[in-house]
């Protein structure tokens, strides 16, 4: 087996494949499907201050080679995570990463401040493409100034390794993603899903009870890789790369355009054994290219 | 209608626990459709180890699947949600299914059966040619019809069909929304134990997306999960 342990601020994974957030549940319903602990870790859903209930139906629709989807952070807050769900999560031994959201720079302050409690919650991920509710919901990610106030914030609170996960739907990623390493983000994921909609022409209405919503699996690609590929250039930290990674070529992809980890999403709906498989072929990749250390791929391109 | 077997001869399907009202998520052949496609487990055949759904044309996913050729292989995840609750029928159930939604009842009234209870069944259609699996059923109970048209059984939907003013101790229910609401109406008026199984659009069909979610007294709750089964007691269709 190739050495295809790296490293993520104070992380040190086993592999470079996690899960993305709000694909993969809790971990546990994938457990029939999957050794989790073969994973270099998993990122579990997103987690508010408060309870959520999310958008209301229907929040998915498919699209060509994607799906659009609003489920719009369904779900049970940060104390309920803590006290039913984090001790369960315990037994397994990949990283668990806390993927937070929040509506104010407090209430991911107040968020990142409970996990930081939490043994076992080596990480969390930042989920900057909430509407803030103070600038009339324009998301934090889709600034320099936004997205640098809530990693300020989070970095305050938490001790252990911050990933802040940047929105596509900007002009200049390179941008936002020099402002949060200016703040001390440990690492970036990239990308959270790009804004769609989709008609029902026949009907004369969206599909989504939220007109709008968030564009993922292999449509978007090709426009995550480029991103990667931009910000590998522009940072010295880390990146996560994710976006329609559906198969192990296709995490190579990334690792390649400078992706030191990756997280498979949307995959994870069609084949719920995608990520071992994924860790599977990037060994078997290695030893095709006379590689012993995936690091040697991380950003050659 | 589709009979699968299991590629390895090892797997037994009744070692599999499978109820009626469970459901596959079916990868589509030839990713004819980039998600899979949730379908009802219709019967199975646990003498043959087969496995039956009965597909109708929805679209291009549905019709990808009822194309598959004889002796193809299909990826299916099995089995999925929760199934109906077989033991609160009571001794006098009725079955009632629109379109291809009698594809679960054939489960249930065999699963029924064998617990010594005959089931009524009520399915309606468009019209005579849309009427499925009438003789199938027929093997569990007597099987009531009702088409749109009258071309069949009695005519107009079938909230209206007369066998409904008999006494039933519950209804099951499985077609499309417009019926299974007027039909939870009936079942509410006279107080009758009630399940009705959803068809809201999956993502992933295990629990992990959240995008099929019904509103409920218990707040939103993922159909393919806490579903596709449902009391209407639990469902909040009277506002
Ligand atoms: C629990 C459950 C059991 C079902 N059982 C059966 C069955 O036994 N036989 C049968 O023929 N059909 C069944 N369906 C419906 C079937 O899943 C849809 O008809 C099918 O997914 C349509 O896909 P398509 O690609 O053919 O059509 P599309 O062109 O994608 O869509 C046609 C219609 O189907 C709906 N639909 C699309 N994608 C999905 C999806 N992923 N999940 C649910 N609905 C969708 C759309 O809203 C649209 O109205 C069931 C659905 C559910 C949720
Ligand atoms: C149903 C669904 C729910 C999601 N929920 C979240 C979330 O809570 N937090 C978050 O940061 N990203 C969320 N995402 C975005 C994914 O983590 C990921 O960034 C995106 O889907 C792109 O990757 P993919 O194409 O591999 O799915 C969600 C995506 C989907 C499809
Ligand atoms: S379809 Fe994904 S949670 Fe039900």
């Amino acid at each position: 087996m190739a050495q295809l342990g790296v490293t993520i601020g104070n992380l040190q994974l086993s592999n470079p494949v996690l899960t993305a957030s709000g694909t993969f549940g809790y971990g546990e319903e994938f457990s029939d499907f999957i050794d989790l602990d073969r994973l270099g870790g998993f990122i579990v859903k997103g987690t508010t201050l408060e309870p959520r209930q999310g958008n209301d139906y229907p929040r998915m629709v498919e699209t060509p080679s994607g799906m659009l989807n609003a489920v719009g952070l369904q779900n049970k807050g940060v104390d309920y995570f803590i006290e039913n769900i984090y001790p369960r999560l315990i037994k397994y031994s990949s990283e668990i990463i806390v993927n937070i959201s929040g509506s104010s720079v407090d209430d991911y302050y107040k968020v990142a401040e409970k996990l930081n409690t939490l043994p076992r919650i080596n990480a969390i991920e930042v989920n900057i493409s909430c509407p803030n509710v103070k600038t009339g919901g324009m998301a934090f990610g889709t600034t320099t100034s936004g997205a640098a106030s809530v990693t300020k914030a989070v970095r305050e609170a938490f001790d252990k390794t911050v990933i802040v996960k940047l929105s596509p739907n900007v002009t200049d990623i390179t941008e936002i993603a020099r402002a949060v390493e200016n703040e001390g983000a440990d690492a970036v994921s990239l990308i959270n899903t790009l804004m769609g909609m989709a008609i029902d022409v026949e009907r004369q209405r969206p599909y989504l009870s939220t007109y709008t919503g968030g564009l993922s699996g292999a449509a978007v690609r090709p426009v995550a890789v480029r991103m990667v590929w931009q910000v590998h250039k522009a940072v010295n930290i880390p990146i996560i790369g994710l976006g329609g990674i559906m198969n192990g070529r296709d995490a190579l992809e990334f690792i390649l355009a400078g992706a030191t980890a990756i997280e498979v999403g949307t995959a994870n709906f069609i084949n719920p054994a995608a990520t071992v498989e994924i860790v599977k072929y990037i060994d078997d990749y290695c030893r095709r290219h006379n590689v012993n250390d995936i690091n040697q791929l991380i950003g050659i391109i | 209608m589709l009979k699968l077997t299991p590629l390895d001869r090892g797997i037994s399907l009744s070692d599999m626990n499978i109820r009626p009202g469970q459901f596959v998520q079916v990868k589509t052949p030839d990713n004819a459709t980039f998600l899979r496609r949730p379908i009802s487990i219709c019967n199975i055949d646990f003498f043959s180890n087969q496995l039956w759904i009965l597909v109708r044309d929805a679209g291009n996913g549905s019709r990808a699947i009822m194309n598959s050729p004889v002796n193809s292989k299909l990826n299916i995840i099995l089995p999925l949600g929760n199934g109906f609750a077989v033991d609160k029928s009571g001794p006098s159930p009725i079955l009632i299914g629109g379109g291809v939604g009698v594809a679960p009842l054939l489960m249930l009234g065999a699963e029924l059966k064998e617990r010594g209870i005959q089931p009524t069944f009520l399915i309606g259609a468009r019209n005579k040619e849309a009427i499925l699996l009438e003789k199938e059923l027929s093997a569990y109970g007597p099987v009531f019809v009702s088409t749109d048209d009258g071309s069949y059984g009695s005519i107009g939907l079938v909230t209206q069909n007369p066998v409904l003013d008999n006494n039933f101790s519950s209804i099951y229910c499985c077609g499309p929304l417009p019926m299974m609401k007027a039909v939870a109406k009936i079942a509410s008026a006279k107080s009758l134990f009630c399940e009705v199984s959803l068809e809201n659009v999956m993502g992933c069909g295990i629990g992990a997306c959240l995008c099929c979610v019904e509103k409920t007294t218990e707040g939103n709750l993922c159909v393919c999960k806490e579903g596709p089964v449902f009391n209407i007691n639990k469902l909040l269709w009277h506002n």
